[in-house]
């Protein structure tokens, strides 16, 4: 549905709904912070902020449909490839062999403590790497958008918080009028 | 009182009801359904309750605060009693009233989005616990299912915006979606300061982990972040002196302007039970939950010690209630740069500063709570 | 835990160097970038003092075995440190001259640093992948600073695309490796799969979609599609930085990947790359025949060249590794000199981007047109040049081992491939110049340049210093 349907902010709606699966797939695999925290992440905070962005731009999308139909049987062709080769090999019997029956252990402990440990004391080292990847994420983001034009105005509340009376008041004394006779 | 309730209703109604109706092999999974069932609306029901007297307390206390009255004519059963028949009758009628879709409106997602807003708001009350016990849902990584469920609110907005077909119901909804993004960042840092200090994830062991004394509760390591809690709270749920989303002299109303009759007062319904949501959270991760606050102290504890948790917890909740109305009658609306400004380039960074200091304090295992 | 991180010193002190770098951009106004400029030469001196310091004796596995320090991983940190701070030096030229001079942009370029280092002693899936995202996301970002320009955006945007999907293809592959044998630590899924009876199918389906990742990221043929326009539209200080140091570390995990933990499917590997190898070689080198842009021209060369970086290691004995390295290494000191020249003969309100412009350069300045020469025949492969070694010792190699067909091939494809090279030494030497301009640059950028003309003469007098180091290596 995400790809099919025609309208963006329904595609985009679709999408957290299929989030949202893939959080319940993990619930039922005991694996209950990763779920929380995909929904928490993904459409607590990305998908939001996609939606933003798609209702802001307001996408024609028959333009961006027009190359559809050309490339579509194509698609279909290379997909069902795919599928054949993958269905072979994911049906095989190694994906079901005894390496994965010992997954278990978890039901007795936390769930987060044991996440926690093995990212910071197995992962340590990768962990440290990711962090480093959305630092540079961040540099990047900032880098490529951040537009230092004189154009732009902005108050500074600084500036704003000290002003005093003084600054913008001036009482000035004026003689009473004469009382004319 | 509550379990006794609770045993006499699964004993006399629900056991031979089960029996009577499904076969031998499912008895088990229904009878377990059904005490769900019971104990979803033993949370539902005094919730919805809740609200519909919030409205009603909200418009008494600032009309005591502006120095007027408040809704002193509806009556019950042909009392006067200071106008308690008030929310009934609003509710009334807002239930006969006719729900109108604009045109060209975008009508499912207009008639979702205010249960999308309100299905988070209750959804989170499974994992409250109101005792030592009486919790629906005791997982392990309760908090985070809090923090997941209230950042879902924010779609319930955004959608009716957009649905609704209008510019101003959309510049209200993209108000309030940047806003309620921003703060939910400060909001989360706050309480990975609480689930550092706690050790723990579970509601349940986060209020155990505060036990002993007033002074043991973690409102005094992590004052900054229980001010930064309650303040993104307030402004999580749109309320003054956050409220641009609705800011009713720019507005009009804000994403709900297209509402009317039960589809608005489910808005409505959500945004008061997403305030006694945060207000409970607040009592139950700073002030120690259903702890007494005589605890540790020798004579009073033993005068106290007959009170329930539950009370404790209530009183707690409507102390953080009363504030949310305080607020609003108080603080003049913020500009919206100001919201940005103090979301993103004061509370974050305070929130990241005493992340490092509580997470300093439990390394070196400071007494009296983290030893 | 502590000899884990003493290890990894190196890293540290550069990933502690570029948040300096950082900070000290974000306070600094822009006439003081110098400032930043050389405080990133000074932490890229750091880490290879850092790496030549902590270079271990034996190779050593740190974190699990994620982490690896060898002689390999030793050698190319330090070409990969040594090639940046060159590549930083023209680059600083050459945003200097085009007002585009950035803050940024050495802080990303010590980010890409850092992912390469990762790269080149990743013993693990994880760290592999991570360590090429390191490395790209930095690049996406390089080759889009140039804001104004269309073709830098459109470029940016082609490369995001293609190197997303590029990631996805390596995960997917790497997920079924892992799905397989379980581990995803290089040493653990060799011994996966010399001990079970794990049927190879199922392993060479996850290996090909590793290695079209991998082929993606390196360029090669037929996943060469962003290379042109990435070169051509991206910034020359950035094209030159993408055509160099990312391609040694690229190599790194091919062979950690490949030889170290993929080695018993060598059978099906060599296949694999024999074909990438040869469609490279014919794609680049005659493609490139036909380019007027000199940029476009060097990308095409690029294609060319990774397919015989591949020929060493379709050799699949230790010499043949060596040899590869030996290419990599002498194709990256040979690509920043000719971007070098294009950075050189840029003038601010042109750059030397056609071939045209070379036109007469013997006329011009006859010094630099020297060194042109020699950089050209060393990519074309002309003895006594560097270039001509190493595209020796991988044939060699090829031979020893007995790929006829192949090596005859390479040998083919290279003398197809001189036509291009020798081509522009002509329209240097022999082609009158269309302007009488004098080449104005700053005596550094000339120094620099003269030095790796002659680096590219030296080495190749005395290739054997170089393969023996390289030799050690494996």
């Amino acid at each position: 549905m995400v790809v099919a349907i025609k309208n963006p902010i329904h595609a985009a709606l679709f999408l957290v709904l299929s989030f949202f699966s893939t959080a319940a797939i993990w619930l039922l695999l005991n694996a209950e912070f990763l779920a929380i925290a995909l929904v928490l992440v993904y459409v607590g905070a990305v998908m939001v902020l996609f939606l933003f962005v798609i209702m802001m731009l307001d996408i024609n999308v028959a333009t961006l449909r027009q190359g559809f139909a050309r490339y579509f049987p194509l698609g279909i062709i290379i997909a069902f490839f795919m599928v054949v080769a993958m269905g072979l090999i994911v049906s095989s019997d190694y994906f079901l062999s005894d390496i994965y029956s010992q997954g278990s252990i978890s039901t007795i402990q936390s769930n987060t403590k044991l996440l926690g440990l093995a990212i910071y004391q197995d992962y340590l080292y990768h962990f440290e790497i990711a962090g480093a990847i959305l630092l540079v994420a961040i540099i990047a983001a900032i880098s490529l958008c951040l537009n230092k034009s004189k154009i732009t105005k902005s108050t500074q509340p600084d500036v704003q918080v000290l002003a005093k009376k003084d600054d913008r008041l001036r009482v000035v004394k004026m003689k009473s009028e004469e009382k004319e006779d | 009182m509550i379990e006794t309730i609770y045993n006499i209703i699964s004993q006399y109604i629900l056991l031979p009801l089960t029996i009577a109706v499904f076969p031998v092999d499912y008895q088990t999974e229904a009878m377990l359904f059904f005490q769900t069932t019971i104990k979803i609306l033993a949370i539902v029901v005094p919730v919805m309750i809740a609200v519909a007297y919030f409205t009603y307390a909200e418009r008494k206390v600032i009309g005591f605060i502006q120095g007027r009255i408040g809704p002193n004519r509806v009556g019950l059963f042909g009392f006067r009693l200071w106008g308690l028949g008030q929310p009934i009758a609003d509710a009334v009628k807002l239930i006969a009233k006719e729900i109108i879709i604009p045109l060209n409106a975008n009508r499912s997602l207009f008639i979702i989005a205010p249960i999308l807003s309100l299905a988070p708001a209750l959804a989170a009350w499974a994992v409250i616990p109101f005792d030592d016990t009486k919790v629906l849902a005791n997982i392990n990584a309760g908090l985070l299912y809090v923090l997941a469920l209230t950042s879902l609110a924010v779609y319930g907005v955004i959608i009716a915006g957009w649905a609704s077909n209008s510019k101003y119901a959309f510049l209200g909804a993209i108000r309030s979606a940047a806003q309620i993004v921003a703060y939910e960042i400060a909001m989360g840092f706050a309480l990975v300061g609480v689930l550092i200090a706690a050790g723990s994830l579970n509601l349940g062991e986060i209020v155990n982990a505060q036990s002993g004394s007033v002074i043991h509760w973690f409102w005094l390591p992590l004052l900054p972040l229980f001010v930064i809690y309650f303040i993104s709270g307030v402004a999580e749920t749109n309320r003054a002196p956050f409220d641009v989303a609705e800011g009713e002299s720019e507005l009009v109303a804000g994403f709900h302007v297209e509402y009317s009759g039960m589809a608005f007062s489910v808005f409505f319904m959500a945004e008061y039970a997403n305030m006694i949501l945060i207000a409970v959270l607040s009592a139950l991760l700073f002030f120690g939950g259903w702890l007494s606050p005589f605890q540790g102290i020798i004579f009073l504890e033993d005068i106290f010690s007959w009170v329930p948790g539950m009370f404790w917890l209530l009183a707690k909740t409507s102390i953080f209630m009363f504030l949310f109305l305080w607020f609003r009658a108080t603080f003049p609306r913020y500009r919206y740069d100001q919201i940005m400004r103090l979301g993103w380039k004061v509370f974050i960074p305070i929130t990241i500063v005493w992340l490092v200091v509580i997470s300093s304090l439990v390394v070196i295992d400071l007494p009296p709570w983290f030893s | 835990m502590r000899t884990d991180l003493i290890i990894l010193m190196p890293e540290i002190t550069l990933l502690v160097m570029t948040c300096v770098v950082l900070l000290v951009d974000a306070f600094s106004e822009d006439k003081f970038r110098k400032i930043t400029y050389w405080i990133t030469q000074l932490s890229l001196l750091l880490t290879i003092c850092m790496v030549f310091y902590y270079s271990p004796d034996y190779s050593y596995l740190a974190f699990n075995g994620a982490f690896i320090t060898d002689t390999m991983s030793v050698i190319l940190k330090i070409v990969i440190c040594g090639i940046s701070i060159i590549v930083f030096f023209y680059s600083y030229e050459y945003l200097k001259e085009s007002e585009l001079l950035k803050g940024e942009y050495f802080v990303l370029g010590l980010f890409a640093v850092l992912g390469m280092m990762i790269m080149s002693s990743a013993y693990h899936l994880l760290s592999v992948y991570l360590g090429i995202e390191l490395l790209s996301l930095s690049l996406y970002a390089m080759v889009a600073m140039h804001r104004k320009s269309k073709y830098s955006t459109e470029a940016a945007i082609k490369y995001f695309v293609l190197g997303a999907l590029a990631s996805g293809m390596l995960l997917y592959g790497i997920s079924m490796i892992y799905g397989v044998t379980g581990s995803l630590q290089l040493t653990n899924i060799a011994d996966a799969i010399n001990n079970s009876a794990i049927e190879k199918i199922y392993l060479v389906y996850g290996m090909i979609f590793i290695i079209v990742g991998i082929a993606f990221k390196l360029g090669a043929a037929p996943f060469h599609m962003w290379l042109p326009d990435v070169y051509q539209g991206a910034p020359t200080s950035v094209t030159l930085f993408i055509s160099s140091a990312p391609k040694i570390a690229a190599f790194a995990i091919t062979v950690r990947v490949l030889v170290d933990g993929l080695f018993p499917l060598i059978d099906d590997w060599q296949s694999i790359l024999s074909l990438l190898a040869i469609l490279s070689m014919a794609i680049g080198n005659i493609i490139a025949i036909a380019q007027e842009n000199i940029k476009r021209m060097l990308a095409y060369s690029t294609i060319a060249h990774v397919g015989y970086l591949f020929l060493g290691l379709i050799a699949g004995t230790p010499s043949g590794f060596a040899g590869s390295m030996f290419y990599v290494i002498s194709y990256s000191l040979m690509t920043i000199g000719a971007f070098g020249m294009i950075i050189l003969l840029g003038r601010f309100d042109l750059e030397a981007e056609k071939i045209e412009d070379f036109k007469g350069l013997i006329v011009r300045n006859s010094w630099f047109a020297l060194i042109m020469l020699f950089l050209m025949f060393s990519m074309a492969g002309v003895p006594p040049f560097l270039g001509f070694w190493s595209k020796w010792f991988v044939i060699k190699e090829l031979v020893d081992s007995g790929f006829f067909v192949l090596a005859v091939a390479a040998v083919f494809f290279s003398i197809i491939g001189a036509y291009y090279y020798l081509r522009i030494v002509k329209i240097m030497c022999f082609d009158k110049p269309d302007t009488m301009r004098a080449i104005k640059a700053s005596q550094q950028m000339r120094t620099v340049l003269t030095i790796n003309g002659l680096l590219i003469l030296i080495i190749g007098l005395s290739p054997n210093t170089l393969m023996n180091l390289c030799l050690s290596a494996f």
